[in-house]
């Protein structure tokens, strides 16, 4: 095998730099499906923060589940309840987890489950109160080995 | 795939106005249908329990709509108000239609 010229170290190098340079872009285009679900879940309402806890690990060795665990604060009365919550996972290849819906008898809205994540990325849990409004929460977890793997 | 076994942990007595935590978990691959199968290169397809419900005396206490990020042997804890004395029914649904049920009485004094 030949030596690589100047030249050709160089050619090679600003086509890494060009591979990284669009790594950036890749990761917003990433984002758009989760953001599209959230404006479909709120209906293009604003989504406020607090009320709602999302609980889960911050570092998950395992990908495969990961558990979660959210709480909103709510009396949960007939009148004043917590309808649903979203989880989206933003980097996972289908950002869509699942949708918890309650009622007032759920007496708490809390709940727990178990998730995929494909590597470390931030899940958010948006919660639909039955007044109409939203609130978000957000947490990152760091993936050592990812969970959609063939 | 062997079938899917779903268990329940459901408290059998409590007093009136208790808020009960209900454990719920149903053998299941959860395929996504993302991955290939190594040896032929075709995608195997997707097959979740795509929704699983809680009901008391027939009327539901919360439910999940499941996309494929739910792990597989899909857990889901969650809770009720206990007023009255009653049956529990939990109800998943698979991809392929079928659907597995679990039941369990409450006694509230």
């Amino acid at each position: 095998m030949k030596d690589l010229s100047r030249r050709e170290v160089i050619v090679l190098g600003s086509t890494a730099a060009a591979a990284i340079m669009v790594s950036p872009t890749m990761a917003f285009a990433e984002a758009k499906p989760a953001k599209a679900l959230l404006e479909k879940f709120t209906g293009g309402k604003s989504i406020a923060t607090g009320k709602i806890k999302l609980e889960m690990p911050e570092i998950a060795e395992n990908g495969n589940t990961v558990p979660l665990t959210f709480t909103v604060e709510s009396p949960m009365t007939e009148k004043d309840y917590v309808k649903r919550v979203i989880i989206i996972a933003e980097g996972n290849p289908r950002a869509e987890v699942a949708t918890f819906n309650f009622s007032h008898l759920s007496g708490v809205a809390k709940a727990s489950s178990r998730m995929r994540l494909a590597k470390t990325q931030n899940v958010v849990a948006v919660a639909e109160l039955s007044d109409g409004t939203f609130y978000m929460a957000k947490t990152e977890v760091k993936v050592t080995i990812g969970g959609c793997g063939g | 795939m062997a079938k899917s076994k779903p268990r329940v942990k459901a408290p059998k007595s409590a007093s009136k106005g208790d808020i009960v935590t209900i454990k719920t978990l149903i053998s299941h691959i959860m395929e996504t249908g993302l991955r290939k199968n190594k040896k032929t290169g075709k995608i195997i397809p997707r097959r979740i329990i795509n929704k699983f419900q809680a009901k008391f005396e027939g009327t539901e206490i919360f439910s999940v709509d499941i996309d494929t990020a739910i792990s597989a042997n899909p857990f889901f804890q969650f809770s009720m108000k206990a007023e009255k004395s009653g049956e529990f029914e939990f109800i998943w649904t698979d991809d392929n239609g079928e659907i597995y049920t679990k039941k369990s009485k409450l006694t509230v004094s």
